[in-house]
């Protein structure tokens, strides 16, 4: 096995690095990367992090209802779906709030907040309007975040404090018609001047604020004559004013969800950026992209976390009170099977979020894998907690006035923009696959001379051959840490870690370099990679719980008993899908598809009415 | 300038279902949402521009209850006031007190804070008593106008109007004085964020009942709390024989 198999791929630079990839550990302390080697990695996961203490924790209840009591009482979601805009009265509340600029730090102006207190404020949104979540959210989770991560002193100096109070709205600039998922195909272009400035051409798509921003985090590519005598074009991002002259946008687009949220595309003529707004040096955007996205994932799952809990609450609400056939519609196994499961998802869902949150908070090094779970994670949750309220309401669900049906074309963007959940499953699946690929490469080197390196193989084939038949698992590493209540589940889910990772290391083996091309393989590979990662944090929040004064203990348990058991079926049934006949139905579906992209019509069947048997 | 106290109370949000404990000593206060009392917001809003109109040069904000009320007291600070009194009290204590004992705290605190003008919620949403800004007038010795519709401050004397049955009443009241404020005199601003972490900078004097000299022994007792009767369930009936035989067996007719 090579350890740089996924390097050369044409495939990386397409998908799995557009999606937000760093260099592959060697060793990671990831939850996520370490399943891949069936490992269990505490650090992040177990016991449940606790950050704050009842001190800290009365604090950030105290602003979060503060906040949440005013955006509710001044906020007309409906209204700003309707007119496509923000009321100024709720622009002027969120400006007095702080809530532009939530992670700047205090001197400069904003709320100085870590991320875990970030996240619990981004559930306000997520649960009251999606819109001004993306409003606020693209404008300090990916708009101005270079600067607040990467930038300069003087940079944050100049800009922080205008964009944190709300006074100027940041945007962030990477999609062009021809660059979406593979983000390092930017054309825009920023040349060198002589007096060291440089000069910006080029045209960006679908950009969240493009129309009212006043700052803007551009990326482009800046020619560079290499040694040689030729230029090579070398991604960079610049920090580029509307003031500078030549910034100008389209209309707003019309769209499905977030209406109040301003989408446009912006154009760049010959703007001149002075050199000091570059960020990072010619060469790191793409870095400077992958580290702003990666670093703003989380949010988007804690803000649905909001949104999950408000559907349940309207869900619940009307299911409680709705009489048919005589019952009260909760009293049907059909309704609490919908109920039950969303709210075992959300829970789910939110011990994820929090757990991304905190490992960022204590700068875990590689925390994007449980970032990109996450992201997948929560978007995908909430879509189905969605669709489920709407049809445990009925035709009331699908009625403008009761907000649901808008929730859910507000939803729909999450598993699509930074970074679609596709390729993100890609990036899991195959950064996973080539870190467990590293630890086997002394084994593939050993294999090359048998006779010599016995001992080291013998050794591998039959902790392969145990693992395979269950006598050494994960789960003896994993009870440890979960309360005896949950012990049934810990050894469910220990024992699932240990066949992903006998699948993992087996279509490693099988497929080799080629596995970048099993696109079919690798997400059936990260979807059981996010079920586990999703289970064990489960594992951890629910008994955290069983130690606190004033959790519903027992709710708790029923809570994680419910997710687990639904999850062990999606793990196992994507493991399931590994084998040879399922690769036959990978080929004939592959085939399928050329054929409809090469046919005429790309619909095949002969229609049913022309079927003529005589 | 004059120097304002206005009162604050920490009690269930408005919003909350409330709901009564098993052994009816009471309502479920453990886990459930509080915040300042609605008509108390107002009274903080009302001071605070005094102070935007340069009549008043500062505000005193006190709250009488357990811990957790100096988060009431810190969303008053936030609204504007500059500087908080906590008097604490357990939340045993503070649900046994009566309006008059929490009156003479009040009017204690008037007198040491050295206020010209005390202002307070008509009454508040849990206890709805009704009573302590008449009472804290009277121990004063105080002019008092309740139920305030607006306000005018004309330095030594105040123009207010009051909500009665049919209309408007407009008096005119000498100060020092206790008023109190109705619903509809102001909008109230939110606590804002950065605010609210200011005003944790600001100076909160924590003392207890008896530095204000009152006595908090119980002189209530509560006998049970209940929650409203529960309407039985209807039931339908084949005919009207059926309804007028069911309705002579219950007694009724
Ligand atoms: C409302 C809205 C707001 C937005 N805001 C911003 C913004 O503020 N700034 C900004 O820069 N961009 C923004 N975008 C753009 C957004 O980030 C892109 O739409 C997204 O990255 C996907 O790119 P694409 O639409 O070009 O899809 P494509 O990349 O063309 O993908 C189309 C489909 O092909 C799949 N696919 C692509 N490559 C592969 C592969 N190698 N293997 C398997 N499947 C693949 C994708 O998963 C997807 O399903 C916004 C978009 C919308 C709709």
């Amino acid at each position: 096995m090579k350890r740089v198999i996924l390097q050369k791929s044409n495939f990386l630079k397409q998908g799995v690095r557009a999606a937000g990839s760093k260099p592959i550990p060697d060793r990671s302390d990831s939850f996520v990367f370490g399943l891949f080697n069936g490992e269990i990695n505490p650090k992040n996961i177990f016991p449940y992090p606790s950050v704050f203490n009842q001190e800290q924790v009365d604090e950030l209840n105290e602003l979060f209802s503060a906040s949440f009591d005013a955006f509710d009482g001044t906020n007309e979601a409906l209204e700003n779906d309707l007119r496509g805009d923000l009321d100024p009265e709720m622009v002027q509340m969120l400006r007095d709030f702080g809530l532009f600029g939530m992670q700047v730090p205090e001197e400069l102006g904003g709320l100085g907040m870590s991320n875990v207190q970030m996240a619990r404020m981004s559930e306000i949104g997520g649960e009251l309007d999606l819109g001004v979540s993306i409003y606020i959210g693209a404008h300090q989770s990916i708009g101005f975040k270079a600067i607040l991560i990467l930038g300069t002193q003087e940079m944050k100096e100049k800009y922080l404090p205008l964009v944190a109070s709300g006074e100027k709205i940041a945007a962030f600039c990477l999609t062009e018609p021809s660059t979406g998922s593979d983000a390092s195909s930017v054309q825009t272009r920023a040349v060198k001047q002589e007096d060291g400035s440089y000069l910006m051409n080029g045209g960006k798509i679908w950009i969240t604020g493009g129309g009212i921003a006043d700052i803007f985090t551009v990326f482009a590519q800046v020619p560079v004559q290499q040694e040689d005598g030729t230029i090579k074009d070398k991604m960079t991002a610049f920090i580029v004013e509307r003031d500078f002259g030549g910034v100008t946008h389209g209309a707003p687009e019309k769209k499905m969800g977030i209406k109040c949220s301003n989408t446009a595309e912006v154009y760049f003529d010959d703007v001149r950026i002075p050199a000091e707004n570059m960020i990072g040096e010619v060469g790191e955007g793409f870095k400077v992209a992958m580290e702003v996205l990666n670093s703003g994932r989380y949010g988007m799952g804690a803000t649905l976390n909001g949104t999950q809990k408000g559907l349940i609450k309207k869900a619940t609400e009307f299911a409680a009170n709705r009489t048919q056939f005589r019952d009260k519609i909760y009293k049907f196994g059909a309704i609490q099977e919908k109920l039950a499961r969303m709210h075992a998802e959300q829970y789910a869902s939110e011990a994820v979020s929090y757990l991304v949150a905190n490992a960022m908070d204590h700068k875990t090094e590689n925390y994007h894998l449980e970032a990109a779970c996450g992201k997948i994670f929560a978007s995908e949750r909430a879509w189905h907690c969605c669709d489920e309220t709407i049809q445990v309401m009925g035709g009331m669900g699908y009625m403008f006035e009761q907000g649901v049906e808008k929730v859910m074309r507000d939803l729909r963007i999450f598993r699509i923009f930074e970074g679609t959940n596709d390729i993100l499953r890609l990036m899991v699946g195959l950064q996973g696959l080539q870190y467990t690929g590293q630890q086997l490469a002394p084994i593939a080197k050993a294999a090359k001379s048998p006779i010599a390196n016995a001992p080291t193989l013998i050794k591998f084939k039959m902790d392969q051959r145990a693992k395979e038949k269950g006598s050494k698992t994960a789960v003896n590493d994993l009870k440890q840490y979960v309360d005896p209540a949950l012990h049934p589940e810990a050894q469910k889910v220990g024992e699932a870690i240990t066949r992903f990772e006998v699948a993992s290391k087996k279509i490693l083996q099988k497929f080799n370099k080629d596995i970048i091309n099993q696109q079919f393989h690798v997400k059936r590979i990260a979807e059981a990679a996010i079920e586990l990662f999703a289970s064990s944090a489960v594992l951890s929040r629910a008994t955290a719980a069983q130690k606190h004064p004033t959790a519903n203990k027992e709710e708790e348990i029923l809570l994680a008993k419910t997710y687990i058991f639904d999850s062990l079926k999606k793990i196992h049934g994507a493991l399931d899908q590994l084998t040879e006949q399922d690769e036959s139905h990978w080929k004939n579906m592959a085939e399928l598809t050329e054929k409809m992209v090469n046919a005429d019509s790309p619909v095949l069947g002969a229609h049913p009415t022309e079927l003529i048997h005589k | 300038m004059v120097r304002v106290a206005v009162g604050v109370k920490r009690v269930i949000d408005y919003a909350v279902k409330i709901r009564v404990k098993p052994d009816g000593s009471g309502v479920v206060k453990d886990s459930v949402k509080h915040s300042m009392n609605p008509f108390c917001e107002i009274a903080v809003e009302e001071a605070v521009r005094l102070k935007e109109k340069k009549i008043a040069k500062e505000i005193v904000a006190f709250t009488i209850g357990p811990k957790q009320s100096a988060e009431t007291l810190r969303t008053a600070l936030a609204m504007g006031c500059d500087r908080g009194v906590h008097v604490n009290v357990d939340q045993a204590q503070l649900d046994a007190l009566t309006p008059l004992q929490i009156s003479k705290m009040a009017a204690k605190i008037a007198e040491t804070e050295a206020a010209d003008l005390l202002l307070m919620g008509k009454l508040a949403i849990d206890g709805d008593y009704g009573q302590t800004a008449a009472m804290t007038a009277a121990i004063l010795d105080w002019p008092q106008a309740t139920n305030l519709y607006s306000l005018q401050h004309n330095g030594d004397s105040a123009t207010v109007e009051r909500e009665i049955d049919g209309g408007l009443e407009t008096n005119e009241i000498k100060t020092p004085a206790v008023l109190s404020v109705d619903l509809r005199i102001n909008q109230p601003r939110y606590a804002t964020l950065p605010n609210i972490m200011k005003a944790k900078k600001k100076k909160v004097k924590a003392v207890k009942p008896a530095d204000l000299g009152v006595d908090v022994a119980p002189t209530l007792n509560v006998i049970k709390v209940a929650e409203p009767p529960v309407r039985a369930a209807g039931e339908i009936v084949e005919d009207v024989d059926t309804l007028i035989s069911k309705l002579k067996d219950a007694g009724r007719i």
